[in-house]
């Protein structure tokens, strides 16, 4: 096979890289004036990288001598996580502007981030796997503690870089073994040599360093230690950014990771995942309990989400389902919590940012419409019906039933009941409290993003069967 | 009549009207404020209209579902699909009946946020309707479930001083219950392969399966209904709830709970049911006599009132474990009448609330000096609470008292003891509140009733007392569906082997005449 060829499926990262290139141009001659035309420009390619994407022949390819895939699954998370981030800039671009963070220089490190997760995304192999995570890493590093004069931020760039690290060098550690237990990098040769001569404790070993290494990304327990410093600590707009595409990547590089080379060992691997669930649903259900700061609080609610979402990926028997159940999962969780950060990036008064959850007492006499979808988020992230976040968790729990892992349902069951608490008592804050003064008025994009999100959250549940249907046969191209 | 979706009608009309005020008005003047009401008011009485029409086209011949619907949803056999038989339908009725009392029961009392009110209310009747017209365990449970959340902002926003912790006990405690039911019915789907209620009902679970189901369904259930020990919620909830919420608590809302154990419980586990009957009879009996005993210390009208509801369900939970045609009948038709009687008694002290603003039974007193109308009012109301015959609560209580007897004498024992303690508090709260010399000056000036509140409550006095004496629409309704359940049922015991307590009046003839001689 020709490399011309193989170019074209790295068509996306492409146009996102030379693109990145071409803002960073821009930034060193315009300086701080560009950031509205170089965000307006990066929200740009990446539609297009989007669109592109999805123009992709469908059909299973391996490129550039199997280091990278692409399939019906790479494409939607891909476009997934294109959208998230486009989202996600298009609600901060104002931002830039007022809070410190006006250098374009911002806008170009979402840009090589993003192309680092779609790497991570469509990886085939050990060593381009790292190489993604590592591009999106660094630059996330340098996002949190990118407004330099404030302490907490710097403290939490900090904190994630030496965590992330220690992560890497973990992720690293397990790979080397699986190296040397299989002789080689490559996914397929992995699995090759797995459902030949069988697992063994070298390989067995390399998962469990590797799957912490990944956990580490999804902010999963135990490795979620500086998820709420950094959410708490950056600045709102890199958390709003953090809280959702790299996230939804990250559980596509851990799914991909499980069902294509070590499928095999399912049963090994299992025991893990099962484990990692069960402690962030917990956790994530518990701390979030006593939290004052609504970030720190989304922080909680992240960590207990992914244990969620890999309640699912544990029914590794019938991969179909389950990986459905997570795509599903991945996509409701984007499109809320997107919602959410939406409301809490428009808690501005006079120009000046607001986080604490008392912050929004009573809001719902000045703003109605921002109260109603706000609390529709909620309702969702507890998984109420009829919102989205119902049918989300209902096919994670069904996928976990199927399989009969009937403690990690019951214990999620119920701290989702305990979750619960939180997200009521934000409604309780809006709804039952005595208002203060009103927020500033909401920009506009701010306003699209959670138009389309609370119109998501409440049609998704009427009409579900289209977007079912794509995460079926992405499901089914990597099983 | 088969071409139009008329249940999806009935059950979606009530949100069109919610999105229409949620659109097109803003509450800004007295004007609008009356626009909204009345758009709320028509929109609940059109919905009563037409689920009339269900009453009108139902077949009293067959336990087959009617009014059919069936639309593909999440694919994989979970479908939307609805439909109602002789159980569930009246349920419907209830529901869309009490719902335009509610919203006229708030024409004054809710001066605030009426638009925000009147969405929560028509999206609750949308959420309750749901509950008794689908036929699919996970759009059944999304109505279940999701009837919570207007709820929870009802209590929360327009509920008493301590409002915060009655919405909270009251939103945790249920969603604890409906989780496990969740679980349940995930595991349904996993042995069963499909969601559908009317297969499930031919479906057999394995005995051991059965038990866990029924205990998942149970506590949903248990606490909606809500039984001892599972009922602390209710007392703060009906405490707090503006009346219009309480109606809804007492009258629709643990009605879900009774439609359920008849529904699930005992139609799909019937094994398990046999098993937990001595279960659900010692929760049944202490509840009764428990919570009539603790009605007789309260300070609190609405408080007293909603210990009795819990009384008065207990004898709905025996009556359907007794698993006889007789039994059944007595339980649909006590939550039916407590539907009316209870939401008539929570309406008649909104109204003295309204007036004096308070609900403290020993603020009042000497009340028939002055309000000569709500004194014959309340009277007929709180008979009929205490089960007097010729009023609705008398023919409910009879019935399953009869088939408590037939399957346990002490259940029937404890139940009777029931009856009569509820006699106690009720014409207890009744002197305290209505007789003696009006000694309370606060109390010279108030008014009687006026034309609103004479207009809420008159209808509902006419459906006490008419089918106090005359049940038989409800039973023609009703008996069919209940005499294929039994029947299943035993067939179903028969299959396992355990025949232990053949019901002895086995068809709804002898039923209605043990109504009858009672008379």
């Amino acid at each position: 096979m020709s490399t011309e060829n193989d170019f074209l499926y790295i068509l996306p990262e492409l146009i996102l890289v030379v693109g990145a290139l071409i803002a960073l141009l821009i930034a060193g001659y315009a300086g701080k004036k560009s950031v509205g035309l170089v965000s307006n420009f990066a929200i740009g390619l990446m539609i297009l990288a989007g669109v592109v994407s999805y123009a992709l022949p469908t059909d299973v390819t391996r490129v550039f001598n199997g280091l990278l895939i692409n399939d019906n699954y790479s494409i939607f998370m891909k476009i997934l996580t294109l959208f998230g981030g486009a989202a996600t800039l298009l609600m901060i671009k104002n931002f830039l502007q007022s809070r410190k963070l006006d250098q374009p220089e911002f806008i170009v490190l979402i840009l090589f981030a993003i192309v680092g997760m779609m790497f991570m995304i469509s990886s085939n192999n050990l060593l381009t796997l790292y190489l993604g995570i590592e591009m999106q890493s660094l630059s996330l590093y340098i996002l949190a503690a990118f407004n330099r004069s404030s302490t907490k931020a710097t403290e939490s760039g900090l904190k994630y870089f030496i965590l992330g690290a220690l992560s890497s060098g973990m992720l690293l550690f397990g790979m080397s073994y699986i190296y040397g237990f299989t002789g080689s990098t490559s996914f397929d040769l992995i699995a090759e040599h797995i459902s030949q001569e069988g697992s063994s404790i070298g390989i067995i070993f390399g998962i469990t360093f590797l799957a912490a290494g990944l956990m580490f990304k999804i902010s999963a327990v135990p490795f979620h230690m500086w998820t709420p410093d950094v959410y708490e600590g950056a600045p709102t707009p890199v958390t709003a950014f953090f809280a959702t595409a790299p996230k939804v990547a990250a559980m596509a590089m851990i799914i991909r990771v499980l069902y294509s080379p070590f499928i095999e060992m399912g049963a090994d691997w299992q025991q893990i995942i099962v484990f990692v669930a069960l402690a962030s649903m917990v956790l994530g259900g518990f701390a979030g309990i006593a939290q004052k700061n609504i970030k720190r609080l989304m922080a909680y609610s992240s960590i207990a989400h992914m244990g969620y979402a890999l309640v699912g990926a544990a029914a590794y028997t019938e991969a179909g389902t389950a990986i459905q159940s997570v795509i599903l999962y991945m996509t409701i969780y984007l499109i809320t919590t997107l919602g959410v950060f939406a409301c809490i990036l428009g808690m501005k008064r006079g120009g000046d940012s607001f986080e604490k959850i008392s912050d929004l007492a009573g809001m719902w006499r000045n703003h109605p419409l921002i109260a109603i979808s706000l609390t529709i988020f909620m309702f969702s992230l507890t998984g109420m019906p009829p919102f989205a976040g119902f049918i989300a968790k209902y096919y994670v729990f069904t996928a976990a039933v199927n399989e009969g892992l009937w403690l990690l349902v019951i214990v999620g069951v119920l701290a989702s009941v305990v979750g619960a608490f939180y997200y009521l008592r934000i409604i309780k804050v809006i709804y039952f409290e005595e208002s203060k003064e009103p927020f500033d008025p909401m920009s506009i994009e701010l306003k699209i993003v959670l138009g389309f999100a609370t119109l998501f959250t409440i049609i998704f549940t009427i009409l579900p069967s289209s977007l079912l249907e794509l995460a079926q046969t992405a499901a089914q191209s990597l099983n | 009549m088969s071409e139009w979706p008329i249940l999806s009608i009935v059950t979606f009309f009530p949100l069109l009207g919610a999105l229409l005020i949620f659109l097109l008005i803003k509450e800004d003047s007295e004007q609008s404020k009356n626009n909204i009401r009345n758009i709320a008011l028509m929109t609940s009485g059109a919905t009563f209209l037409i689920s009339l029409l269900l009453w009108v086209f139902f077949d009293n011949t067959t336990a087959d579902m009617q009014f059919v619907e069936n639309a593909s949803w999440l694919g994989g056999n979970i479908n939307y699909k609805m439909g109602v038989d002789g159980i569930s339908m009246l349920f419907v009725i209830l529901t869309t009946f009490l719902l335009p009392f509610c919203i006229l029961a708030s024409w004054k009392t809710v001066k605030n946020n009426v638009k925000e009110f009147m969405i929560a209310f028509l999206v609750l009747e949308t959420f309750l309707i749901g509950v008794f017209s689908s036929l699919d365990l996970l759009v059944f449970y999304i109505f279940f479930e999701g009837g919570l959340i207007p709820l929870y902002l009802i209590i929360g926003i327009w509920g008493g001083k301590n409002r915060v912790y009655a919405s909270f006990k009251f939103f945790l405690f249920t969603l604890l219950g409906s989780v496990l039911m969740l679980l349940a019915i995930m595991a349904m789907y996993w042995d069963a392969g499909t969601t559908d209620i009317v297969e499930l009902l031919n479906h057999e679970f394995p005995a051991q399966m059965q038990t866990w189901l029924w205990l998942a369904f149970f506590a949903s259930f248990a606490v909606k209904m809500p039984m001892w020990p599972f009922h602390t919620w209710l007392p703060d909830a009906h405490v707090q709830a503006p009346t219009a919420g309480s109606v809804i608590l007492a009258g629709l809302s643990l009605k879900m709970g009774g439609y359920g154990f008849i529904r699930f419980n005992l139609a799909m586990f019937p094994e398990a049911s046999d098993d937990m009957q001595t279960f659900v009879f010692v929760l049944s009996a202490i509840a009764i006599v428990y919570t009539s005993l603790v009605a007789m210390m309260q300070k609190d009208m609405k408080k007293l009132i909603a210990y009795s509801s819990v009384a008065h369900m207990a004898f709905v939970t025996a009556g359907i474990f007794t698993a006889s045609t007789i039994g059944l009948q007595g339980a649909i038709f006590q939550m039916l009448s407590h539907g009316i009687v209870s939401s008539a008694l929570f309406l008649c002290v909104g109204v003295i609330y309204d007036r004096m603003h308070t609900r403290e039974i020993s603020a009042y007193g000497g009340l028939v000096h002055r309000m000569p109308y709500y004194a014959f009012i309340f009277m007929i109301f709180t008979m009929a609470n205490v089960g007097l015959p010729g009023t609705v609560g008398f023919i409910g209580e009879v019935l399953t008292l009869a088939a408590m007897f037939q399957v346990s004498t002490w259940m029937a024992l404890f139940a009777t003891t029931g009856v009569i303690l509820s006699a106690g508090y009720a014409l207890w709260l009744y002197r305290r509140v209505i007789f003696g010399e009006l000694e309370k000056e606060s109390l010279r000036d108030i008014l009687d009733m006026d034309k609103r509140e004479k207009y809420i409550l008159v209808p509902m006095i006419c459906i006490t007392i008419f089918f106090g004496f005359y049940p038989q629409p409800i039973f023609n309704v009703t008996s069919v569906s209940i005499d294929h359940l039994i029947e299943n049922n035993r067939q179903d015991m028969e299959a396992a082997g355990r025949l232990s307590h053949e019901p002895r009046i086995k068809t709804m003839d002898a039923a209605g005449e043990a109504a009858a001689t009672t008379h």
